[in-house]
């Protein structure tokens, strides 16, 4: 039960994109097209996931035990980055078809704010590490979820008369802050 | 902070080994020319080659997949690195550039009144378009926010211009637009384009044989762009300027104006545009594809063989010419006279064709000098024969071979290489062709004092152009209708004196639908002249086939007409390596035909060349119409006299071969251009906006 209600509110009620307000930058980039959305929200989901257990395995037996927990942020920088440059390199060897759907996604994560700031939120709730693996994921799942929304609402919107001084960027953050009034109403669920 | 710095320095080395490892572990051998590639493209990873990134194009440059000129930003000295790491000629990729084939814009009426989302494809989706033409523009400019280089705008008249400096090539506005308007074609893809029945074309451009594109080039005229308007010419047609003089224009029978007024003048003014750039005393450059190093030969040098030759030069191929007679021009150099055509503007014209790198052999005859073999030999991979049809048919009559006979083409040709031939004081020309108006019109130059043209038929039946059949009467010809000459008559010394026809009267229509001419019986005439000339028609001449000691020309079929047998679409003969076009593929016809004839084998020589299936092109409109383009009626016309031809007078003509039409002067070739509606599939420019009252 615990572990859905963290799913639950990873997904909806703090949606890290449209509740929490992190990783605007592929929120805006990345949302043109279906297709990107799509292939981006997959490799969130992946590297979220790596990220989640391995911060929080470098804060358990690192940070806490040697008691350097101000470190925290720079050196989760680093352990995400790397980890993700490890997985790019292993998935290009051992799984071609994997790289190649996501192979393009992955440099542009290395350290995403959205990812960062889960893993920092795992940390301060104080979550076990299957408590935190299921977060990781969930806000992941979050992430990919108001992407394809937004995608979409995007695509529709290419095809509508907007005012020139509204066009592209400008009319995409309005409807983003319409679809976070929205996921507001999640707010008091669990 | 002596412990933060220990753990940061521990964990850092910690990271850098695990990757420094796994990069040894899981390293993938890439090709080292990818990285080399990645450099010389421009690294903005815009995605405008269709790949997701460099990187990606990089990769598929290196694969094969994509040409060195895969990025649509890089410019030429990117394409050529790129071309040298991959080790291939820079050559081998032409540049694409957009291309808009409607110019019909907002003119279409509207089906509708629309008011949902501005988008082409929008519309196409949920209705089709809302344009009564089924192919043509809708306007909303899907194309201008598709392209990334800025480089599309929507004209002044709502539908898209494209800005050839700006354009890259990379396709977008294509993809975005509904309706197959604008396409990325590349200079060859353009050169071998031929009318299809989807195009937006207007009934003029359906009509012409060689296809040109003859509103566009009427608009550029009408906006000054006098070297543009021969660039669009030169796109279907090598010799506007002789063109320009003897084209019968059966574009202008189609012309939307001559349905309620009369019909523009649309030589003229291709006359206009030619001879502009001829005066103007610089050639404009003629642009072409890069070299495939493909050769072909060229055997005749007329209309069909310089138009063949000229576009597989144009699209890259190395093409040699072989003339049978001293120089090059075939037909139109002797069998049309110098008052029609001058060799001076002949041989400038021949010129500006050779300049493209041409190579031409003169006083060669194919079979005799040289045949099939040392073509092949000579590692020519296909051949276009274009011989034409220079041997006259002969009356079957009595007399026909007495002092003073000729033959039609024979004269014609003889007198144009300066043969002195012995002439009478009268001559009558059996024939009512242009060879034979050609013939009557030289003998009056020659100073003859009376000239006849003997017609089986009526003048409304005569196939000679009506300017040249009232050019004819002007100058004093006599004409005799309805007579079919049945002999000969000599004097003693075996000199023609007489000739011997039998009146005629019209009958039933026969297949061609003109009436057919029955003898009236006991109606012998005779007519006292020195010289008859019979110019009844020509076939090609085959002896070649016979003298060419090469054992795979017998395989070379002919038909009864002694036309090289091909398949009309294709032009190929026979032998698959073989190809024809012109007279000697359809018979004696026009040179514009011949010209559209040299394009259509130049096409199927490309493919054939290139190793691909020599397929027809698909929905093609050769000799068809399309119906909807064809009215009966046309509404907004405001009737206006059509430019007259300004001509030498009458008394001045005879004294010499001097030419006899003149160009019309700039103003009146404007205003001509004016009275062109600049119609498209079924649009066109009303002269007013509401269509004329009877005010009665």
């Amino acid at each position: 039960m615990e572990f859905f209600e963290i799913f639950i509110a990873g997904v909806f009620i703090n949606n890290i994109l449209l509740a929490q307000f992190l990783g605007n930058c592929p929120f805006l980039g990345t949302s043109k097209k279906m297709e990107t959305a799509v292939g981006m929200a997959m490799a969130v989901i992946f590297v979220l996931v790596m990220a989640g257990m391995i911060t929080w395995i470098v804060d358990t037996y690192l940070l806490k035990a040697l008691d350097v927990e101000y470190l925290r942020t720079v050196s989760f920088i680093l352990v995400i980055a790397s980890l993700v440059q490890f997985v790019e390199m292993f998935l290009k060897k051992s799984i071609p078809g994997l790289y190649a759907g996501l192979g393009i996604f992955l440099p542009l994560i290395t350290t995403n704010c959205a990812v960062m700031g889960a893993c920092l939120l795992n940390i301060s709730k104080e979550y076990s590490f299957l408590s935190a693996l299921v977060s990781s994921f969930s806000y992941a799942v979050g992430f990919g979820l108001a992407l394809i929304l937004f995608a979409g609402v995007r695509e529709r919107i290419n095809l509508a008369r907007v005012p020139k001084p509204l066009q592209d960027t400008s009319i995409g953050l309005v409807t983003a802050g319409i679809i976070a009034l929205t996921f507001m109403s999640f707010k008091g669920m669990v | 902070m002596i412990s933060a710095l220990f753990f940061m320095l521990g964990i850092g080395a910690v990271c850098g080994i695990v990757l420094s490892l796994s990069s040894k572990v899981f390293y993938v051998y890439e090709d080292p020319r990818i990285a080399l590639v990645e450099n010389n493209l421009a690294a903005a990873n815009c995605g405008g080659c269709g790949y997701a990134g460099c990187s990606s194009a990089a990769e598929a440059v290196v694969t094969g997949l994509a040409p060195p000129s895969v990025c649509v930003i890089s410019g030429k000295e990117g394409v050529e690195e790129v071309a040298k790491i991959m080790g291939v000629d820079v050559g081998a990729a032409e540049s694409l550039l957009s291309y808009n084939m409607c110019e019909g814009g907002n003119r279409a009426d509207d089906k509708y009144y629309y008011m949902g989302i501005s988008s082409c494809k929008a519309m196409t989706a949920a209705f089709g378009g809302k344009r009564v033409c089924g192919v043509g523009c809708l306007g909303f400019g899907d194309c201008v926010k598709a392209c990334q280089f800025d480089a599309v705008k929507l004209g002044p008249n709502g539908y898209p211009v494209v800005d050839d400096d700006k354009c890259v090539g990379c396709g977008a506005c294509q993809q975005a637009c509904p309706k197959d308007i604008i396409k990325v074609t590349t200079l060859s893809e353009q050169l071998m384009k031929f009318n299809q029945e989807q195009d937006a074309l207007a009934p003029c451009a359906q009509t012409c044989p060689a296809e040109i594109n003859i509103p566009r080039y009427i608009n550029q005229l009408r906006e000054g762009k006098y070297k543009e308007a021969v660039q669009t010419i030169r796109m279907r047609n090598p010799l506007p300027l002789s063109c320009g003089r003897v084209c019968p224009h059966p574009c202008e029978d189609e012309c939307r104006r001559g349905i309620e007024d009369e019909a523009v003048s649309i030589n003229q003014l291709k006359r206009f545009v030619s001879d502009f750039e001829m005066n103007s005393g610089s050639r404009i450059p003629i642009k072409c594809a890069p070299d495939t190093g493909k050769k072909v030969a060229v055997v005749g040098g007329g209309p069909a063989g310089l138009s063949c030759a000229f576009f597989l030069r144009r699209i890259g191929h190395q093409v040699s010419i072989f003339e049978a007679m001293p120089k090059l021009g075939g037909i139109i150099r002797y069998g049309i006279p110098e008052y029609r055509l001058p060799k001076k503007v002949l041989d400038w014209e021949i010129q500006g064709i050779l300049d493209l790198g041409i190579k031409s052999f003169t006083n060669v005859r194919f079979g005799s000098d040289f045949g099939l073999g040392s073509l092949m030999a000579a590692g020519y991979e296909a051949v276009f024969l274009g011989v034409g049809a220079w041997e006259d048919y002969s009356l079957g009559i009595d007399g026909e071979d007495l002092n003073g006979c000729f033959k039609g083409i024979d004269f014609l040709q003889r007198f144009s290489r300066g043969e002195k031939i012995k002439l009478g004081k009268t001559a009558a020309v059996v024939g009512g062709g242009n060879s034979a108006i050609d013939c009557v019109r030289t003998l009056l130059r020659l100073g003859l004092e009376k000239v006849y043209i003997v017609y089986r038929r009526t003048r409304n039946e005569m196939p000679a152009n009506e300017v040249e059949i009232v050019a004819s009467e002007e100058e004093g010809v006599e004409f005799v209708f309805l007579a079919a000459p049945t002999k000969v008559v000599s004097d003693d010394n075996g000199n023609v004196s007489q000739l011997e026809y039998l009146k005629m009267e019209l009958g039933e229509p026969d297949a061609s639908g003109r009436r057919r001419p029955v003898p009236v019986e006991g109606s012998e005439t005779l007519l006292d002249v020195e010289m008859v000339i019979s110019a009844i028609g020509q076939s090609p001449d085959a002896s070649f086939k016979d003298q060419d000691p090469n054992k795979r020309m017998t395989e070379l079929e002919l038909t009864r007409w002694n036309t090289i047998d091909n398949d009309p679409a294709l032009l190929q003969s026979s032998i698959p390596y073989i190809f024809t076009g012109g007279d000697s593929a359809t018979g004696p016809s026009l040179v514009v035909d011949a010209i559209g004839g040299g394009r259509r084998a130049a096409r199927s020589i490309d493919l054939f060349l290139k190793g691909e299936p020599v397929v027809p092109v698909k929905n093609s409109l050769q000799k068809k119409r399309i119906p909807e383009s064809i009215f009966t009626k046309v509404d907004g016309i405001k009737k206006s006299p059509r430019a007259k031809m300004p001509e030498i007078p009458v008394d001045q003509r005879l004294d010499s071969m001097i030419e006899v039409d003149l160009v019309l002067p700039e103003d009146a070739a404007q205003k001509e251009a004016e009275r062109c509606l600049n119609c498209c599939r079924i649009c066109y420019n009303k002269d007013t906006d509401f269509p004329m009252a009877d005010v009665s």
